[in-house]
C-alpha cells in the first residue's frame, strides 16, 4: 500500500512542479545580498532571503523551508567569510541541488569581490568567535556594496545569458546611483571623523574604518563572548574619565549591555540598522546608508 | 606528532619577520632581503615537505592517526596569509585538501537509584547494549571523530568513529553521498544512520537530552544504522517535501544479517515541513520499517530463575509517525526559541521464537504488537540557557507466544515479555558557554522495568572541537 501512495505522491508532485516561467530563482542568505540582487536582477530574478536583519546570521536553523528554497535555487548569493557556517553548508548538501555547489556558476560569495580586514595570523577558538579568512561584516562599507556589485552584475549576466545587456544596463545604472550617493554620505560622514565609539561586537569594523570612526572600546571582550560583570565594570572605568561619543548597537544586538554601559558612562546608544530591514528606514541599500548616518550624525558631539 | 609543532612554529616565525623588516628598510633592501627570503621559505618548504614524508613513511598508521591530523587541521589556517611565496603556497595548498576534522568530547557523571544491571524495558524484547541509563559514578562518553570531504566534483565522504571507554572504536557512519545528480535526488552509501523519523540521524552530542527516548532505545536499540543504500529526492517546491527509500543487508536492529543476495529490508520515509509565518518553523513525516529477523537471540530468565537464550526468526515492520515544531519569538534563535517534538512508533512481529534453557529446547510461534511515543519541549529562555521536560510511554501490548498458548511454558518462563507499559518523566536544564560547549544536568523518573521507579541524575559535558559542525533542524 505504500508503494502505491508513494507513486500517486511522486506523480502528484511532478505535475505541480512543472517549471512555469524563466528567472532567475536566487536565494540570497542575508537581507543585504538579497536587495543587491533584486537591485541588479529586476524583474530577471526572484529572489527569497533565508535571514531578517534582526536575526545573527551566524546562528541561523537550516530550516526544512530554507532546505525546499536551496533545492530550487539557480543561484545562492551568500556572504561567505565562514558568516553562514553552521547551516549553509548543511543546505547546500541536504538540497540535492548540483547548480549551487561552492565553485559553481551557481554560487556567489560577495566576499569574494572585496579584501577583508581583521585576518588573523593565528586562529584559536579561546580567542572567541573568529573567522579564520577576515572579517566577514562588509555591508557597512558602501565601496564594498559597489565592488560586491560589479561582479554580482558579471555573474549574473553570466549565468543568465540571454539578458547579459540587460544585466550590464542595470548594474551600470545601479553603479551611478550609487556612486552619486556615495558622494553624499562621504560629505556628511565627514563630520564623523574621529568620533569616539563603543561597539558590541567587531561587526562594525568596516563603518568604523569606512568613517575614520575611532574605536575605543568593545563590549564583547572577545567576538561572540558575552560580558562579564568584570569586563563590564572595567569599561566603566576606563570610559567614564573621558566618555565616547556613543556606544552602537545593532539592531539585533539586545540592548540590555550597551544601555547599561550607557547609564553609567554618559554616552548615548545608538542603534544601527546594520542590515537592510534593521530599522523601518533602512528599506534598500540606500535607506541603509541615509538611516546609518542620520542616526549616527542625530548624536551631537 | 612531533612534526606539528615545527610546522607551526615556521609559519609563525615567517609571520612574525616579515611585517618588521618591511618597515624599517629602503627600498633596494627590502627587494635582496625579500628575494633572500623567499629562496629560505623555499627551501623550508622544500626540506618540510621532504620531512613530513618521511615521517609519514615511518610512523605506523594507528600512532598518527587521529591526533596528528587534528593538530595538522588546527595549524593549517593559522599559515600566514596573502603575499607568502610560491612554493610555500604549494605546500599550504596541499593542506587544503585536508578533510573537515572535528572532535566530541563528551562525560557524565550518573546517580542512579536502581542497579543498571537490572535495566529492562518491561515487555520489549531487549535491543542491544545501548539501552538503559548506563553505569552509575563518573563515565567517559563516547569520544566522536567526524572526518569529511568532498571526493571529487561527483562524491562527498564522511565517517564517524566512537571511540568507548572500554578502548573499542565503535563505527557510527561511513559513508559516501553524491553530489552531482540532477533533480533533487542524493544516493548515499555505505553505513549510515536511518533518516526514519525525526530523531534517528542525529548523533549523540546533538540531542537535547543525554540519552535517547525509551521508544528509540525499545524499537531501534537508540539509532538504527543502515549498511547499505539510500536515494532521497526532495520535490522543486517552496516547502519541503523530502522522500526517501533505503535498503542494505538487514543486519541492524530489529533486523539480522540473513543468508540471502541482494537488498533485505526496506526503510521508506517522507517528510514535509515549512514555515508558518515569520516565527514558526515545522516539519513531520512518515516512515515505514520492513526487516526479517534470523534468529535474533536474546537473554531472558525462565520462571525457575535460570538465564535461558531466546531466538526470534520472523518479519518485523514498523510505522514512526514523528512532527516537530519551532518557536523563535524574536524571530532570532540565538535569544530565545521553543521546540517542540513528538514521535510515535508501532511494530508488529511475527514469526517464531525459540527457547532454550539446560533442558529443552523449544520452538513455537510468536506474534506482538507493539507501541510507543514520546513528547519533548526545550526553551531557550535567555541566550545560552536552555530547559525541557520529556514524556515516555511505551505499551508491549499482550505478546503471543506458541509455547505459552500451548501450555509447554509458562508466561513467567519469559521473563521480559511479561506485557508491561513503560513510562518515564526527564527534566533537563543546559548552558552552554559557546556554540562549541554545553553542560547539562537531567533528572529523570524511569518506570521502564519492574519494580520501584529508578531515580535518576545526570551531569553531562559535550565539547566540540575542530571544524565547524552544521547542524540540521
Amino acid at each position: 500500500m505504500f508503494r502505491k501512495i508513494l507513486t500517486a505522491a511522486v506523480a502528484l508532485l511532478a505535475a505541480v512542479a512543472m517549471p512555469t516561467h524563466a528567472e532567475i530563482k536566487v536565494l540570497a542568505t542575508t537581507a543585504d545580498w538579497g536587495a543587491l540582487t533584486a537591485e541588479l536582477g529586476g524583474d530577471k530574478v526572484n529572489v527569497y532571503t533565508a535571514t531578517s536583519a534582526l536575526q545573527d546570521v551566524h546562528q541561523v536553523n537550516a530550516k526544512p523551508s530554507l532546505v525546499a528554497r536551496t533545492r530550487t535555487a539557480d543561484l545562492v548569493v551568500a556572504n561567505g567569510a565562514e558568516l553562514e557556517i553552521g547551516w549553509l553548508p548543511v543546505l547546500l548538501q541536504e538540497s540535492g541541488n548540483p547548480k549551487i555547489r561552492p565553485g559553481s556558476p551557481g554560487y556567489f560569495e560577495a566576499v569574494s569581490a572585496v579584501r577583508l580586514i581583521d585576518v588573523p595570523t593565528n586562529v584559536d577558538r579561546a580567542m572567541g568567535d573568529i573567522h579564520a579568512q577576515g572579517n566577514p561584516h562588509i555591508q557597512l562599507d558602501p565601496r564594498n556594496i559597489a565592488a560586491v556589485a560589479k561582479a554580482l552584475t558579471a555573474r549574473l549576466a553570466s549565468l543568465d545569458a540571454g539578458n547579459a545587456a540587460y544585466y550590464q544596463a542595470r548594474g551600470a545604472d545601479f553603479q551611478s546611483r550609487w556612486a552619486a550617493a556615495m558622494k553624499g554620505w562621504d560629505q556628511k560622514g565627514a563630520a564623523l571623523k574621529g568620533a569616539q565609539v563603543v561597539v558590541i561586537h567587531k561587526d562594525q569594523a568596516y563603518l568604523v574604518r569606512w568613517l575614520g570612526l575611532q574605536q575605543v572600546a568593545a563590549i564583547e571582550p572577545k567576538p561572540g563572548v558575552p560580558p562579564s560583570a568584570g569586563h563590564l565594570a572595567e569599561l566603566v572605568t576606563k570610559l567614564s574619565a573621558s566618555p565616547p561619543r556613543m556606544i552602537l548597537r545593532n539592531a539585533y544586538n539586545e540592548p540590555k549591555a550597551a544601555e547599561w554601559l550607557s547609564q553609567r558612562i554618559e554616552a548615548p546608544v545608538v542603534t544601527l540598522p546594520f542590515s537592510v530591514g534593521g530599522t523601518r528606514e533602512a528599506k534598500d541599500l540606500f535607506g541603509l546608508f541615509d538611516d546609518t548616518l542620520n542616526r549616527l550624525l542625530a548624536v551631537k558631539p | 606528532m612531533g612534526k606539528v609543532p615545527f610546522h607551526v612554529s615556521v609559519a609563525a616565525c615567517a609571520t612574525a619577520f616579515l611585517p618588521s623588516i618591511g618597515l624599517a628598510a629602503t627600498d633596494a633592501e627590502v627587494q635582496s632581503l625579500r628575494d633572500e627570503l623567499a629562496r629560505v621559505k623555499a627551501e623550508y618548504a622544500e626540506r618540510m615537505a621532504k620531512l613530513e614524508a618521511q615521517i609519514a613513511q615511518l610512523t605506523p598508521q594507528a600512532e598518527v592517526g587521529a591526533t596528528a591530523a587534528i593538530e595538522t587541521a588546527v595549524a593549517a589556517p593559522a599559515a600566514p596569509p596573502a603575499e607568502a611565496a610560491a612554493p610555500a603556497q604549494v605546500a599550504r595548498s596541499a593542506a587544503t585538501f585536508n578533510p573537515a576534522i572535528s572532535l566530541i568530547l563528551a562525560g557524565n557523571y550518573t546517580n542512579l537509584s536502581n542497579d543498571p544491571e537490572d535495566y529492562a524495558i518491561q515487555g520489549f524484547v531487549p535491543a542491544g547494549e545501548e539501552i538503559g541509563p548506563g553505569d552509575r559514578s563518573f563515565n567517559l562518553g563516547e569520544s566522536e571523530l567526524t572526518i569529511a570531504a568532498s571526493i571529487d566534483p561527483y562524491f562527498m565522504g564522511s565517517l564517524t568513529a566512537a571511540i568507548t571507554a572500554e578502548n573499542e572504536i565503535e563505527l557510527e557512519e561511513a559513508y559516501f553521498r553524491t553530489l552531482a545528480l540532477p533533480e533533487g535526488f542524493t544516493l548515499k552509501g555505505g553505513q549510515f544512520f536511518s533518516s526514519l523519523g525525526y530523531l534517528n540521524e542525529m548523533h549523540g552530542h546533538t540531542w537535547d537530552f543525554i540519552d535517547q527516548p525509551l521508544v528509540y532505545q525499545a524499537f531501534f536499540g537508540g539509532q538504527m544504522a543502515v549498511q547499505g543504500l539510500q536515494l532521497k529526492w526532495i520535490a522543486p517546491l517552496d516547502f519541503l517535501v523530502e522522500l526517501g527509500v533505503e535498503s542494505g543487508n538487514g543486519d541492524y536492529f530489529p533486523g539480522t544479517r540473513l543468508s540471502r543476495n541482494g537488498l533485505n529490508g526496506l526503510v521508506a520515509y517522507g517528510h514535509v515541513g515549512g514555515d508558518l509565518g515569520e516565527t514558526l518553523a515545522w516539519r513531520t513525516g512518515i516512515s515505514y520499517v520492513d526487516l526479517d529477523a534470523q534468529d535474533r537471540e536474546f537473554e531472558d530468565v525462565n520462571a525457575t530463575g535460570e538465564d535461558v537464550l531466546n531466538a526470534f526468526t520472523g518479519s518485523s515492520k514498523t510505522w514512526v509517525v514523528d512532527a516537530e515544531l519551532k518557536w523563535t519569538p524574536v524571530g532570532d534563535p540565538r535569544r530565545q526559541y521553543l521546540k517542540l517534538q513528538g514521535e510515535y512508533m508501532q511494530r508488529e512481529e511475527d514469526g517464531d521464537l525459540a527457547y532454550a534453557d539446560s533442558v529443552q529446547s523449544l520452538d513455537g510461534s510468536y506474534s506482538s504488537d507493539q507501541s510507543g511515543w514520546y513528547v519533548q519541549g526545550v526553551y531557550q529562555f535567555l541566550p545560552r540557557w536552555r530547559f525541557g521536560a520529556r514524556y515516555d510511554s511505551l505499551d508491549s501490548g499482550d505478546t503471543k507466544i506458541g509455547l505459552v498458548q500451548q501450555g509447554l511454558l509458562g508466561v513467567d518462563d519469559f521473563s521480559i515479555l511479561v506485557p508491561g507499559t513503560p513510562t518515564r518523566t526527564s527534566l533537563m536544564f543546559d548552558w552552554s558557554p559557546s556554540e562549541f560547549s554545553r553542560l547539562r544536568a537531567q533528572y529523570a523518573w524511569d518506570d521502564a522495568a519492574e519494580g520501584p521507579t529508578d531515580e535518576q541524575f545526570f551531569l553531562q559535558y559535550i565539547h566540540a572541537l575542530g571544524a565547524h559542525g552544521a547542524h540540521k533542524f
